[in-house]
């Protein structure tokens, strides 16, 4: 997994509550069994005016310069709710995202970021309206620069402090393969079921009663 | 200080101690659909890792297998066979408990897991899949996970979770004439909004809750992902116990008994502390439908909708300015009355017997209106469509103009390709009213399933309770 550490980049704001992952990856843009070829699909019912042709709406912020080259979106609360589909976070890394700020995000939504190498950064709202307002003053000189280890983001001329997990930032930092961090903890797991069919016999039940 | 449920399910659970909040927590149940399910196991598959404990993992097809009579893997989206075949081949060769396309306990996952007795109260149960929440509803902490967190859950048995807050919700009081679960849990999530519960595990409670049969429980833990919660749990009590027993892969006898006795604990200790409580009065709650494009974008069945001048902040007025837009309704406009094009009674969160028994109440002996284009209704499972069969509510929703399918999830979202058409407004037992979701800018109005029939019998929003 890539890492992530410390990011300067171009943010663009789509200042919304509740933006959804039928919003992000709609249904119909996930034709395959595959992790990739998603980002042309993203945001496909607000980012073209015709779909199917793949023209696209000018008015929305991503079609625009230099948010073109975003990486970073600033966004309003429960970002990411509703189904559960990592496409979401698969098509907004395959497009260029790394970061994704807003004042509070969709549970599953969160962990998929952070399984992906981009950071799902908590900001108050009124950080978040204040970023977008410097952004978009001068988009291309005014970006956001963000350093995880001090978990700092620095922009509109403040600086903010931001709270993350500590295994979270943990697997952002180090690109940890989560899965081979806990295979080493396999005595602890073989431990808690030895336990655990003694105190819970039908919980290992293997088909049909 | 005493636990709380929650505080119980987790602690049963925990493997390991990570610090910060965090677990590692052992997860006794996974389920996979085809959708999302394929992608986990051809990952694993590639990095050369192994399930563990592959009797314990279920899959079945759901999500874009078709619904139409005398279906098979071919599915109006051409590219939707590949996430069936890809599931059948994956799912056999790892050895997992497949419910195929044809197999009699195939269904909704959420549906087949109860139904099968495969959740049982006290488990840890998860799915990639956001409405696993569902599950919660018999006393289980079951959760919507990524697929690379279902990879990680397939290849260790464990996940690693920080533990949420925790809230309890009572409903006091009793469901007045025509109010279902589903006005519950739509009611809730409109005063609190859909970031309501976020950053919470949710305990349901209440006597409104107890008076609830098992199946209707569901509907109120289905939709927590929609309050914004990480779960939605309801104390098991007589009327989980008695639901658990004799189901298939349920413990029996002697067996049975042991595992009753333990989850008889599975309750909060009288001095157990929540970090938020929420009191409703049912007394409160009339048929509720959505208005917008979120899931607490709701209102009484005989209300008007907002106008975003009202909202609380920018970010909220630009969501419902859009939604307005999106759903051609305007502040102050009423919805009972409001023409429909289609109706669609289905998905995890309405389809179970009771449900159609419900809807084959208020349909018996009369028409859908001729102004609809398509009205549906689609069975959560197999065995649900069977047992609806023989009790012939299926020759009255048939009499009545209904379309009877196959189960699955249908058109709750259009994975497989089947869609309501360009801009319909469709009155919906699903739970979510997302843009685009139902097809291409389709309006969808969630209601209970019998909000949607009582709409499809008039041809516009209806008031069940109206009918008569």
């Amino acid at each position: 997994m890539e890492k992530f550490v410390h990011l300067k980049a171009i943010a663009a704001p789509l200042l919304r509550v509740n933006i959804d992952t039928d919003v992000i990856i709609p249904s119909r843009e996930m034709k395959g069994v595959s992790k990739t070829g998603l980002s042309v699909g993203m945001f496909a019912n607000w980012r073209y005016t015709d779909v199917a042709a793949r023209a696209a709406n000018p008015e929305f912020v991503l079609n625009r310069a230099p948010f073109d080259k975003a990486q970073i979106l600033l966004t309003g609360d429960n970002f990411g709710c509703g189904s559960s589909r990592e496409h979401a976070v698969w098509a907004m890394k395959e497009w260029g995202f790394r970061a994704v700020i807003a004042p509070s995000f969709g549970a599953i939504y969160y962990g998929n970021c952070v399984r992906n190498g981009i950071l799902p950064m908590v900001l108050p709202d009124e950080a978040v309206c204040a970023i977008a307002a410097w952004v978009e003053q001068a988009p291309a000189m005014n970006q956001v620069e963000i350093d995880l280890p001090t978990q700092k983001v620095y922009a509109a001329g403040v600086v903010y402090a931001f709270s993350i997990g500590d295994s979270d930032k943990d697997m952002l930092l180090e690109g940890l393969d989560p899965i081979g961090v806990t295979l080493k903890r396999d005595p602890a797991i073989q431990a808690f079921e030895t336990k655990d069919r003694v105190m819970r016999p039908w919980v290992y039940i293997n088909g049909p009663a | 200080m005493g636990r709380t449920l929650i505080d119980k399910l987790w602690d049963t659970h925990v493997v390991a101690d990570l610090g910060d909040g965090a677990s590692l927590l052992y997860i006794d149940r996974i389920f996979l659909h085809e959708r999302t399910g394929s992608v986990s196991l051809q990952e694993l598959k590639a990095k050369g890792r192994a399930v563990r404990h592959k009797e314990h993992v279920f899959v079945t097809m759901d999500h874009i297998v078709d619904t139409f009579p005398g279906r098979g893997d071919k599915t109006l989206m051409p590219s939707g066979t590949d996430f069936i075949t890809a599931t059948r081949a994956t799912a056999l060769e790892a050895g997992l408990n497949l419910f195929d396309v044809t197999d009699e306990r195939q269904g909704i996952v959420h549906v087949v897991s109860a139904e099968q007795g495969i959740t049982l109260p006290g488990f840890t149960q998860v799915c990639p899949d956001s409405h696993t929440c569902t599950l919660g509803a018999l006393g289980a902490l079951a959760w919507g996970i990524g697929s690379s967190e279902g990879e990680h859950a397939l290849a260790t048995k464990t996940l690693a979770v920080t533990k949420p807050k925790s809230m309890r919700i009572v409903f006091n009081g009793a469901l007045g004439y025509g109010v279902t679960s589903k006005d519950m849990i739509l009611h809730l999530i409109g005063r609190y909004g859909a970031a309501g519960g976020s950053g919470y595990a949710i305990t349901f409670t209440g006597p409104a809750i107890a008076a609830l049969p098992q199946e209707n429980r569901f509907t109120i833990c289905n939709m927590a992902v929609e309050f914004g919660a990480f779960a939605g749990v309801i104390p098991p009590d007589e009327t989980t116990f008695e639901y658990v027993k004799g189901r298939s892969y349920a413990p029996k006898g002697a067996a049975f008994d042991t595992a009753v006795a333990s989850w008889r604990l599975l309750k909060d200790d009288a001095d157990a502390a929540y970090d938020r409580e929420i009191v409703v009065d049912c007394a409160d709650i009339v048929p509720t439908i959505t208005w917008g494009t979120s899931p607490g974008q709701t209102l009484r069945i005989d209300g008007a909708v907002p106008n975003p001048i009202d909202a609380k902040d920018a970010n909220t007025r630009a969501a419902m300015d859009k939604a307005l837009e999106y759903m051609d309704v305007a502040p102050g406009q009423k919805l009972e009355g409001l023409a429909i094009d289609a109706a669609f009674i289905g998905s995890c969160t309405n389809s179970r017997l009771s449900d159609l028994r419900a809807v084959a109440a208020v349909v018996k002996g009369r028409r859908v209106s001729p102004n609809l284009k398509k009205a549906v209704i689609v069975p959560g499972s197999t065995q649900v469509k069977r047992a609806a069969e023989r009790e012939g509510l299926h020759d009255i929703f048939k009499a009545s103009g209904f379309e009877w399918r196959e189960s699955g999830c249908s058109m709750c979202f259009n994975a497989g390709g089947e869609s309501m058409g360009e801009k319909w407004r469709v009155v919906s037992s699903t739970n979510r009213n997302f843009e685009n979701r139902q097809g291409p800018k389709t309006r969808t109005h969630l209601a209970s399933p019998t909000t949607v029939a009582a709409s499809a019998l008039i041809g516009a929003i209806a008031d069940v309770r109206k009918l008569g």
